[in-house]
């Protein structure tokens, strides 16, 4: 079990490693802005007493890693300084708007994740029968259109057309569980649909990688029955693989809720997000680009975890 | 009742590329009594496996069984639904792969795998399997029998993976087994365990067999009768012995031949020169782990030296360091008198040009996006400056000299060619640079014995008409009784032993060498039942575990 | 090259489609000034005119011409999102290949710089980029090209490492050949086909990634016709479909023009790649 141990707390560093370097790229980027922030924020017009007043607002004139470091230890927790645009502390800002975006993923993960893994390996097994070959050109439809295509062909049919659905997702903090859950049930939609194609091509792929495999072929030859073959022989080492497709998913998931959260004006982390990079409004461009960086990557290093732990060669070492 | 097992007759079966069906099997007959051994070889290509796995009623992916009949016990298997097939695979007809690694599922125990069959036919609960299997890997010779079978597959070593993979195919008692090349991937010396472990448990409860091989030798040992395949079509079949001693087809007599040739001596030994290429106590290996350790050899101009040892014992490793592609971590190279740089980044161009290899895989040796005339072209160029028709009329007697017709071959894709034209290929590509020494990386290898022997040959006559050297790397000892002039035994890193061939292969002999050597098997069909009672029965190079 | 047209001849209805959608864009892109019946940004009649002549698709919120607008849209969408493939391409095969041929320290400070880049999701990166750099046309070109330069460069160091494991290439070696000798004949010429074909899936996912941006009015800035943006400007209409009589359903529909050009070449391109993968990997065998 050593080093299955090891395995996974060199990944676990690494990963961590990668994050903290990523928080630096976030913040050095907004620090190589052309010109002067205060400035840029307050006009050419603003006097040297008030841009003076700005500057000492926002820290501006400690030196770039005590800033860094002051930034990184309130990001940890929670405390992500204050708005440009309009001064108030960004938590207060996003709070509600994180859990809402992470609603609104989850709900799509809940369609998508079990419908893409069941289809993607009932296609494997029918491989090139009708249900594959209608699955497999679908896909190629999905991965061509825009996120904004599949959302308005939704709203045309099931809001404009028939009515079920708003097309506008408005949700507010005292909204029941089911308002919310209809209200938000065309973005959930639209990005189960984005990913659910892409889930169910790689689900696939890794399937029929795995019933090429000689022990499969023996576990036929052994005369074992062919669910007994797909679910005792198949699925235990098609987990690693489908562990990884979900996680990567999930991670993509996370990110075209920027779009759909846009069409469907759902106040989430994403409308802020481009609100905030036409305003300028660096200070909230920072602390969304790390909660997105931040759950992107972690969800990338629970895959590669768990694929790990899914391996029997590392799981049982000689 | 007769003791009638496998009747097939007038098998057809068709493989799908190219959007059509194409045949593999033609039209074969086969018949197999209770308790008999058939062996079915041929080279690649010929369809044994194919017809081996249509003995179960079963075909590949993407092939089907397109005609004929298949009855085994009485019950006719073409027609049989699928469930009737389930029931009897691995009931009554049980399978052995050829990768016993690749074979294991790698997320169950062996135990576990073992079971299945017995516990889902119904045969046996899994108690009662399990206390069966022990014995089963007891009788095979597995060491620890009590608790090898609780280990994963990855855990176990190769030859004894095998066995394990035969005494699965035991578990249900089957009335037929079907072994499909189980020993090929393995060394010789693990090769012999094998070879009797199964012969010992399927005459022990009279099993019938079909024993797919390529090995003559091997087949020589396992078989009651022999039936030879040649492209999807039967050439002969007759008893072990008659086949053996009495081949009454023409190809049948010429795989058996290919087992005459002998290289004569040299015709000009160079023994006052002093040696072409001298290896002085070289260490090597990737990272901080030395693969060859101490390794001092001395090649005479226009001998041949071959390099023999088992996988893992360093003969490739040596290769490379020869051919500077892995820097030594001590001792020196000399050519030719002059110490060589130990990396061939750092030798000059006229001395790399001296030193030319030939690869196992003619496959993987030739870039297939390169015509034929720029693969023998490019040494030309860049070792020897020719260009334009100067360069194209030495292509063309390259291509003669290798006895390929310049006019037909020298436009060619790689792909256009035949697996030992392919290798005749890389000949050519060797000689354009005009060496002096060339190291043949078991070149005969992956080729069928008729179409090795060609090349065997053919290096052979360019040595003599070219004053070559060549190191002779191989695994096969029949390789090296027909071309050594030399003989080097390797294993784990060190030369165990070397000297003339005739002083290797005559008594006394260092124990590892008498070990590989009587390992190898031989035509005759007592050889392994004389050897059994010679080495006491008792297996003697069992990795520890 | 030689037998391109023998592939052609074989290939299948799909790939035919796709051919036919591309060269239907592509003359289009070129041909826009010719082609397009008014001007790209001039006001020529009043607001939301109907499907008639001679405005085909009717006109926008400032009185232009949709359907010239969407000719126009092929020229510069598609032009901006060929010009950063192009650029991604360059950048990536070029290091990818490297990386694995030289190996080593430059493999390995390359590779740990492409694996931070890819640490962040292309979009959020992208946005972070824009905040600084603010939306230029420049400025968007080479931010993509570079973020997608990391998913090229995956790609092709793979392919060339896979490549660089067969023997000829040792043989190569051992002759003493060249390090860009070895690239240009004997690596690239066995990776044209996965590359081509990568080219063509990144040229999607360009297209599609400028296309969002544009959409979130920080890709390619009005006058400018360009699909995304169109999509954006004319996005609210939707909730005004009606389908009671054709005039009033094609004004619902506004959205959707835009947005299923962007769709439809797409899918043409993503049809040809198939066939090229397809016919690379029936040529391996």
């Amino acid at each position: 079990m050593n080093s299955i141990l090891s395995i996974i707390l060199k990944r676990l560093l690494i990963g961590l490693l990668t994050l903290w370097i990523v928080t630096i790229i976030i913040f050095a980027a907004i620090e190589l802005l052309p010109g002067d922030i205060a400035t840029e924020m307050l006009g050419q017009a603003a006097t040297e007493e008030s841009l003076a007043a700005f500057r000492e607002k926002f820290d501006l004139n400690r030196p770039v890693h005590e800033r860094y470091f002051s930034w990184l230890g309130g990001a940890i927790i929670g405390d992500f300084g204050i708005s440009l645009a309009n001064q108030r502390p960004i938590s207060e800002l996003i709070g509600h708007r994180v859990a809402n975006t992470f609603f609104l993923a989850g709900y799509a993960a809940a369609f998508a994740v079990p419908i893409a893994v069941v289809s993607g390996m009932l296609a494997a097994l029918y491989n090139g029968s009708v249900f594959d070959r209608v699955l497999s050109s679908s896909t190629l439809a999905a991965i061509s259109f825009p996120e904004f295509f599949i959302a308005y062909i939704l709203i045309l049919i099931f809001s404009v057309g028939l009515g079920w659905f708003p097309s506008l997702a408005n949700v507010d903090v005292d909204m029941g569980l089911g308002e919310r859950l209809y209200r938000t049930f065309l973005p959930a939609m639209t990005l189960t649909l984005i990913v659910l194609a892409y889930m169910m091509r790689m689900t696939r792929a890794a399937i029929l990688n795995l019933l090429a495999l000689p022990y499969i072929e023996m576990a036929h030859l052994k005369g074992i029955k062919r669910w007994r073959v797909i679910a005792v022989h198949a699925l235990p080492n098609a987990l690693a693989p489908i562990i990884n497709v979900i996680a990567l998913n999930l991670a993509y998931l996370i990110v075209g809720v920027v779009l759909v959260e846009v069409v469907f004006v759902y106040p989430g982390l994403g409308q802020i997000l481009v609100d905030a990079v036409s305003n300028r409004d660096v200070t909230v461009v920072q602390a969304a680009c790390l909660i997105f960086a931040a759950t992107y990557i972690l969800l990338n290093l629970l895959a590669d975890i768990l694929s790990i732990i899914a391996n029997p060669r590392l799981l049982h070492p000689r | 009742m007769t003791d009638l097992l496998l009747e097939m007759k007038d098998i057809h079966i068709e493989g799908r590329s190219d959007r059509q069906w194409k045949p593999i099997i033609k039209g074969v007959d086969l018949t197999l009594n209770r308790g008999e051994i058939l062996g079915l070889i041929g080279e690649s290509g010929a369809g044994k496996s194919t017809l081996g796995l249509a003995a179960m009623g079963y075909t590949k992916g993407g092939c089907r069984i397109s005609g004929g009949s298949i009855h085994f016990d009485g019950q006719d298997l073409v027609g049989a639904s699928n469930e009737a097939l389930r029931q009897l695979r691995g009931a009554r007809i049980a399978y052995v792969a050829q990768s016993a690694a690749a074979a294991f599922n790698p997320a169950y125990r062996l135990i576990d795998q073992y079971c299945e069959a017995p516990v889902k036919h119904g045969v046996m609960s899994r108690a009662e399997a399990q206390s069966d299997a022990v014995q089963l890997y007891r009788k095979i010779r597995l060491p620890n029998p009590e608790d090898i079978g609780f280990r994963y597959p990855h855990q176990v070593s190769g030859g004894q993976l095998q066995r394990a993979m035969t005494a699965m195919a035991m578990a249900c008692r089957p009335d037929l087994i079907i072994f499909d090349e189980p020993t090929t991937a393995l060394d010789v010396t693990t090769q012999i365990e094998v070879l009797a472990a199964i012969r010992g448990i399927v005459r022990e409860y009279n099993t019938a067999a079909i024993y797919i091989t390529h090995d003559l030798a091997v087949v020589a040992q396992m078989a009651d009768k022999i039936k030879v395949l040649l492209r999807g079509e039967e050439v002969e079949e007759s008893s072990a012995r008659d086949m053996l001693a009495n081949p009454q087809q023409d190809y049948t007599k010429s795989l058996w031949a290919v087992r005459d040739f002998r290289r004569a001596p040299p015709a000009a030994r160079h023994l006052d020169e002093g040696p072409l290429l001298e290896i002085r106590d070289m260490t090597a290996g990737y990272g901080a782990v030395d693969i060859l350790k101490g390794i001092n050899l001395t090649i005479t101009r226009g001998t041949t030296v071959a390099v023999v040892g088992e996988s893992g014992s360093g003969k490739s490793t040596m290769a490379r360091v020869v051919m500077g592609l892995l820097p030594p971590s001590g001792g020196s190279l000399h050519h030719n008198g002059a110490a060589l740089p130990k990396s061939g980044k750092q030798r000059p161009r006229d001395l790399q040009r001296h030193i030319q290899m030939i690869h196992q895989m003619a496959d993987t040796a030739l870039n297939p996006k390169h015509r034929i005339k720029d693969i023998i072209g490019r040494p030309l160029e860049f070792f020897l400056g020719l260009k334009g028709r100067a360069k194209d009329v030495r292509i063309r007697e390259l291509l003669t000299l290798i006895e390929l017709d310049p006019d037909e071959f020298i436009n060619r894709m790689p792909s256009e060619l035949s697996g030992g034209q392919k290798q005749r290929v890389c000949i050519a590509r060797a000689l354009a640079a005009e060496p002096d020494f060339i190291i043949c990386d078991e070149v005969t290898s992956a080729l069928d014995q008729l179409v090795a022997e060609g090349i065997l040959r053919l290096l052979d006559r360019l040595q003599r008409e070219m004053d070559l050297t060549y190191m002779f790397i191989t695994h096969d000892i029949a390789t090296v009784r027909s071309i050594a002039d030399e003989v080097v035994v390797m294993q784990n890193g060190v030369i165990v032993e070397q000297g003339p061939k005739e002083t290797i292969f005559s008594p006394p002999h260092a124990p590892y060498t008498e070990l590989l050597l009587s390992s190898v098997p031989e035509m005759d069909p007592d050889w392994l039942t004389g050897l059994l009672k010679e080495r006491g029965a008792v297996v003697t190079s069992e990795e520890p575990l | 090259m030689y037998n391109l047209s023998h592939h052609l001849k074989d290939a299948p209805v799909s790939a035919w489609i796709g051919i036919v959608i591309v060269l239907f864009y592509a003359v289009l892109a070129l041909g826009a000034p010719f082609l397009a019946p008014f001007a790209e940004s001039a006001s020529v009649g009043k607001q939301y005119m109907p499907w008639t002549s001679p405005h085909y698709l009717g006109t926008d919120a400032l009185g232009r011409d949709v359907l010239s607008r969407l000719i126009y849209g092929a020229r510069n969408t598609v032009g901006i999102a060929l010009v950063t493939t192009i650029l991604a391409f360059t950048l990536g095969a070029t290091f990818g290949l490297l990386a694995a041929t030289i190996g080593g320290w430059f493999d390995a400070i390359s590779s740990r710089v492409v694996d931070v880049l890819m640490a962040i999701p292309p979009l959020i990166f992208a946005l972070l980029i824009l905040t600084i750099t603010g939306t230029s046309v420049i400025a968007l070109i080479l931010v993509i090209a570079i973020l997608d330069s990391t998913r090229v460069f995956r790609l092709s160091r793979a392919v060339a490492q896979g490549i660089l494991t067969m023997d000829y290439i040792e043989v190569a070696r051992m002759r003493g050949e060249g390090m860009f000798w070895l690239i240009r004949k004997e690596v690239l010429p066995n990776a044209a086909a996965p590359l081509i074909a990568e080219f063509g899936l990144r040229f999607c996912f360009v297209f599609l990634f400028i296309s969002a941006l544009s959409f979130l009015g920080l890709g390619i800035q009005p006058p400018t016709a360009d699909w995304g943006g169109m999509v954006r400007e004319s996005a609210k209409l939707i909730s005004f479909a009606n389908f009671a009589t054709f005039q009033t359903a094609t004004f619902g529909l506004a959205p959707l023009l835009p947005a299923g050009a962007i769709a439809l070449l797409t899918i043409g391109v993503n049809l040809v790649v198939d066939w090229v993968l397809h016919m690379s990997s029936g040529l391996k065998d």
